[in-house]
Parts: structure tokens; C-alpha cells; sequence
């Protein structure tokens, strides 16, 4: 898997951003080069909610900071609204940065310990200077309702004041400031409970069609990925294994990988029978990856041409795709 | 069966700057040897103070604890520290939710496993070093010999969690608790780590509590379950049963909750509106009524009590779903 291709690729108008070959490297400590993103390309469609889903380490999250320029890729391109972002100055970027927001895992440390609510919600606004401050007074009431919270009884206090749930609510509200198009969200309902998941689940739902928003949605957990997307890519080490719309991927999943982490989720039925396709070991070091396909080493279905060749995306019907040269039936 | 472990009217209090803040309400529940129980509830909901309190480790000041916990026919609140401290690894030990800072960063994986044997068992420092190159199999590490010599930081969240497991069953204890150790992990070792827990039970004949915020983590591997809420038991059954009859509205909003791969995409989740009660506050009624879509003016102002509705099954509810009245 985790190969590469660009089979998936379809172009056309609704394109919102155009990624291609993006690879993002880091260095260890040993100066070791770590290539977290290898290779990826990605057609996110107007209006879609594209669920990047994979274990501790495959680069989902370097991926996401990757298209926002956070941290800069290697190689590869970026197109947004025509621009390159990977070719554009800082201050195209700064910009274009409005468009595309993000949302973090962390909901409390993600937002300013000395900041009120309101001074939170109002920093992009005044920064890039939308409106009178009443006009923006306004703004930041609005936003605080359509996500939940009580204008009058939130703006002047402080995040730490705050349940995880609520700052995560105040997070959202700080991201459709600027009206953005595109929102990032990095596992945004992982620290939270159940309870609450399902209460910011259905919020960013009702956001996206209250502000038009296209998103994409990092997470390890493919059963709260089911409830919100409308396509999935799964990664494994750097690298794409299959991607395809939820209901078929998750009924019929094509790659092994795919179908070890659906199995691998626990369910609340007691008479459920743990199946017993349950993979080993951890993902091997992504600083020395296995040849061919990475994740022939923990794969069922592994044979030598896995290991000599890395297989390439190809359309398996339906709009999805599949890295593998023995996809299941 | 004989009884291994008997909580009777646990009650936690922690005096904070808010008033006393109330954490565990009369909580009683026992456990026979091999079996195994699940606590399950949200953040807050007490189950972590719980198992704290029945293991004697709530040794701060600020924390008022009334009730007893009888473990092998010894009343554990009444003991020294030093007779507590000869408890810990030998009858109960404690597997936490993150093995990072559970372990100890400067020391090598060997010297923290071996440390109970050495401490308790008194084995000599060969045996020690062997009986850690046993358990470390026992918890399928692969090499032991090599992972002895590591430091947590070189092993994985998932090995890490594995050497977590190796210290607590070093001394063989008769209850494993186990708190939220799966919720730091991936998926995928989750799985791993759950089934490594569970066959090392039966293996070892021990008993387990495993508390966990998530009902699809305790299906599976428990023969029983507690559901906790604001401080309280509010449901407790054999764990099929309480999957098959679920009687508290609780319950039943936590389990339509979770989200499931068998869901449609782009639907709506079901939710529980509101918040925990503050626990600082004196409680009229039941606890959850506030959020509870069944709720009348009775479960506003009246205390609901644990009642049995047979079959082991106990809920704190005055509209029991499923059950006419």
C-alpha cells in the first residue's frame, strides 16, 4: 500500500485544491531523513468532507498542516484558487490563509489563556479588519450562537473556565470568522467524550452547511469518519491505501489495511465476536521503510511482488481507488 | 465462589476551593476471583476516584473517605500505609491511561519491571532479571532480552502500555485494575492490548477492573458492569444483560451515542444535551434528570435508589426503560 498514483485524479471545475505529489521530510535527531508525507495527491471536490483516517504516525496530521503551509513540504504543489501556495510569497500565503482554516485536537491549549472569548473569536477579524468594530461586535455574537454558546454569557470569560467540548465550540467559531472555504480539522473530536463527540460531530455538520464549507477531516477513528464524510482516504506510513466513498469503502473494503482497522474497532455488543483478523506489531520505522509496499510486513495477503514493487492507485469501480496488488474481494 | 473483593458504601469528598466537592457517593460492588468488571462513564462521572479509593491510593489530605473496602477478609481503609504498601503488586496493581508518564523516563525497561519482584517477592537480582525477561514474553514482547536493556522514550505508545502490564502482574496480584489503559493508543493496538489483558486474566486466574469511558471497550472483556454517573452506580449488570436489557435512560444515551461504522454517513448523532451536575452542589433527585428526555417532576425532586430488578441487575431509576409499571 501505501503506494502511489494519481488514478484518482479527476480535475474539473468543482476542484477547491489541487494537491500533487506533496512530500513532506523531516530530520531526526540521528539526521535521519523521515519522509512523513510521500507522495500523496489529492482532488478535494467543493462541498465534500474528505476523512483522512490512520494509526499514530502515518502523516495524516502532516499532511493537513502541509496544505496549510504550516510546515513546508519537500516537493509537490498545492493549488488553491489557481495560486501554488508552495510557489506563492509569504504575504500571497497570508492572503490566501484566511480561506483555509484549521482546528486542532487540543481545544484548550489551542486557544489563548490570557484572551477573553470574545478577543478570541474577534482576532482574525481584526486583524484583517472586516468591518466596524459594532459590524464585528456583531459578527462574533453571531458566530457564538450558530455554534452553541450564549453570547452574554461567554464573551468575557477565559478558556480555562471552559469544558474540552465548549472550547472545541469556541475554536469553531474562531475558524468561520473569516469565512473560510476550506476547513481543516486535525482530530478535532479525539480528547473529548462520547457525549460531547456526538455534539460537535452534528455542530460541524450543520456548520459546513450553514457556511458552505468544504472540510477535510484528519482522525484515527473510522466510525466517527463514517458519521461526517462523504469520501475517506486511508494512510499508512506516508502513503495512500485506498480512498473511496464511506459506504463502500467501510462495507467492502478493498485493502487489507483498510479492512484490519474497521475490524479493529470495539463494539459495544458483548455477543460480538472479536475477529480474529486483528494485526501485529506496531507500523514499522517510517525512517527506514519497507520496499515495495509498506505495509506488506503486517499484511495477510503479502507476497514477493510486494515487496519489489510498490503498487500504484487504480479504480476499483464505483470512484474508488486502491493501492494493492491483491486487493480482497 | 468465594468473595475476593467487597466495596461497601465507598463514599469520596475532596475539599477544594469550591466547597467539597463530592466524587464518589456511596458506591458498593464486589468482585469474585477471575472476574471481571467494567466501570464505565463520562469525565468526571467519578469511575477514575473509584478505583483510586478501593486500591487505598487516595492518600491527600484534602480527600474525606468513608465506607470499606474489604479485600481477601482484610478491611483496607483501616491499614497502615506500610501494610497498604505491601498490598500494591502483590494483591492489587494498577495499569494507568498513559504509559509515558507512568513510566519512569531515566530508568531501563528491566530495572522498573524487576523492581517488584526484588521489592516484594524478595528475589535476588538474577532472578529478578529473569523473572522480567519471563513477564515480558508473557506480554508477547518480542527480544526481551534487548527491550530489558531500553528506556520508555525508544518504545512504541503500544510496547510501552506492554511493559506497563508486565510491572503489574510482576508479584502476581489477584486484582488487575486497569484505568482507561487502552485510550492513548491507536485502534489497531487497542485491539492488541485488550486481548493481551484479557487472555492474561484467565491465564493468571486474576480479576480485573477495567475502567473505560467507552462501552465498546468493555463489551468484549468484562463479565460485568458498572455504569457511573455524577459520583454513582446508576446501572450495574452481567455484562450481556445489560447489553440486551438496558434499564437506565443513562445507559441507554451513552450507548446511542457512540458512534458506529454501521451508521449512514452525513447523519445526525444522537446526543446527551447538557452537562454533568456541578459536584459541588447538593443534589435533589436523580442526578441525571436534568438531561434525561424521560424525566417527570418526581425524578426532579426525589432520590432514586439502586434497586434490583433481578437477574443481577441493578439500576437508580424511578422509569426503568423496558420494565412496565
Amino acid at each position: 500500500m501505501a503506494g502511489s498514483g494519481k488514478a484518482h485524479i479527476q480535475g474539473g471545475e468543482d476542484v477547491v485544491l489541487h494537491v500533487e505529489d506533496l512530500v513532506v521530510e523531516y530530520r531526526t535527531a540521528g539526521n535521519q531523513k523521515v519522509q512523513a508525507v510521500s507522495g500523496i495527491s489529492l482532488d478535494l471536490i467543493k462541498g465534500e468532507t474528505l476523512a483522512i483516517v490512520g494509526e499514530s504516525g502515518c502523516g495524516k496530521s502532516t499532511f493537513g498542516k502541509a496544505v496549510m503551509q504550516i510546515v513546508a513540504p519537500k516537493s509537490g504543489s498545492v493549488v488553491f484558487q489557481g495560486s501554488d501556495l508552495m510557489k506563492s510569497t509569504k504575504e500571497e500565503l497570508r492572503q490566501l490563509r484566511p480561506k483555509m482554516q484549521m482546528i486542532f485536537q487540543d481545544p484548550v491549549s489551542s486557544l489563548d489563556p490570557r484572551f477573553t472569548v470574545s478577543k478570541i473569536v474577534k482576532e482574525p477579524l481584526e486583524i484583517w479588519s472586516r468591518g466596524s468594530d459594532s459590524e464585528q461586535e456583531s459578527k462574533i455574537d453571531e458566530l457564538l450562537n450558530s455554534v452553541g454558546l450564549e453570547p452574554a454569557l461567554v464573551r468575557e470569560r477565559h478558556a480555562y473556565e471552559f469544558s474540552g467540548g465548549q472550547c472545541q465550540r469556541i475554536s469553531i467559531a474562531r475558524a468561520l470568522a473569516l469565512d473560510p472555504e476550506i476547513l481543516i480539522c486535525d482530530e478535532p473530536v479525539s480528547a473529548l467524550d462520547v457525549s460531547v463527540q456526538a455534539q460537535i460531530l452534528n455542530l460541524l455538520q450543520d456548520m459546513k452547511d450553514q457556511y458552505g464549507l468544504t472540510m477535510i477531516f484528519i482522525s484515527h477513528d473510522l466510525a466517527v469518519v463514517k458519521a461526517v464524510s462523504t469520501r475517506v482516504m486511508v494512510m499508512y506510513l506516508g502513503k495512500v491505501c485506498e480512498i473511496g466513498n464511506p459506504t463502500d469503502l467501510y462495507k467492502n473494503p478493498r485493502h487489507h489495511y483498510t479492512s484490519a482497522l474497521i475490524s479493529a474497532i470495539p463494539v459495544p455488543d458483548p455477543e460480538f465476536s472479536i475477529s480474529a483478523q486483528i494485526i501485529d506489531g506496531d507500523p514499522p520505522s517510517p525512517t527506514n521503510p519497507p520496499s515495495g509496499c509498506r505495509f506488506r510486513t503486517r499484511c495477510p495477503a503479502a507476497t514477493e511482488l510486494c515487496a519489489a514493487e510498490e503498487p500504484q492507485l487504480r479504480e476499483m469501480g464505483g470512484g474508488n481507488y486502491v493501492a494493492c496488488h491483491h486487493p480482497r474481494d | 465462589m468465594s468473595e475476593l473483593l467487597r466495596v461497601s458504601n465507598l463514599d469520596v469528598r475532596f475539599d477544594t476551593a469550591r466547597g467539597l466537592l463530592h466524587a464518589v457517593k456511596d458506591v458498593s460492588f464486589n468482585l469474585e476471583p477471575g472476574e471481571s468488571l467494567g466501570i464505565v462513564g463520562e469525565s468526571g462521572s467519578g469511575k477514575t476516584v473509584l478505583s483510586r479509593a478501593t486500591m487505598g491510593l487516595l492518600t491527600m489530605s484534602t480527600a474525606k473517605k468513608s465506607g470499606s473496602v474489604v479485600l481477601n477478609d482484610v478491611e483496607i481503609t483501616k491499614l497502615s500505609r506500610s501494610e497498604l504498601r505491601s498490598k500494591w503488586g502483590t494483591e492489587m496493581a494498577i495499569v494507568f491511561q498513559d504509559p509515558m508518564t507512568a513510566l519512569n523516563p531515566v530508568r531501563r525497561i528491566g530495572d522498573q519491571i524487576a523492581e517488584g519482584p526484588r521489592v516484594r517477592l524478595g528475589m535476588s537480582k538474577k532472578d529478578a532479571k529473569q523473572r522480567a525477561i519471563e513477564l515480558l514474553k508473557m506480554v508477547q514482547i518480542a527480544e526481551p532480552e534487548k527491550v530489558l536493556k531500553k528506556f520508555p522514550l525508544q518504545l512504541s505508545g503500544g510496547m510501552r502500555q506492554r511493559v506497563m502490564i508486565a510491572i503489574a502482574i510482576a508479584c502476581n496480584p489477584k486484582i488487575l485494575f486497569a484505568d482507561e489503559p487502552t485510550t492513548a493508543l491507536d485502534v489497531t493496538v487497542q485491539a492488541q492490548i485488550l486481548g493481551l489483558i484479557s487472555s492474561l486474566r484467565k491465564q493468571l486466574n486474576m480479576s480485573l477492573i477495567l475502567v473505560t469511558h467507552d462501552l465498546g471497550v468493555v463489551a468484549g472483556h468484562t463479565d460485568k458492569i458498572a455504569v457511573m454517573y455524577a459520583g454513582e452506580i446508576v446501572e450495574m449488570a452481567p455484562t450481556k444483560e445489560l447489553f440486551s436489557n438496558v434499564r437506565m435512560p443513562y445507559t441507554e444515551a451513552l450507548l446511542n451515542s457512540i458512534p458506529r461504522i454501521t451508521n449512514q454517513s452525513g447523519i445526525r448523532l444522537p446526543v446527551i444535551e447538557g452537562r454533568l451536575p456541578d459536584p459541588t452542589l447538593p443534589q435533589n433527585g436523580c442526578g441525571f434528570s436534568a438531561r434525561c428526555k424521560y424525566a417527570t417532576e418526581k425524578c426532579h425532586t426525589e432520590r432514586p435508589q439502586l434497586v434490583d430488578g433481578g437477574n443481577g441487575h441493578m439500576y437508580r431509576c424511578f422509569f426503568p426503560l423496558g420494565v412496565n409499571k
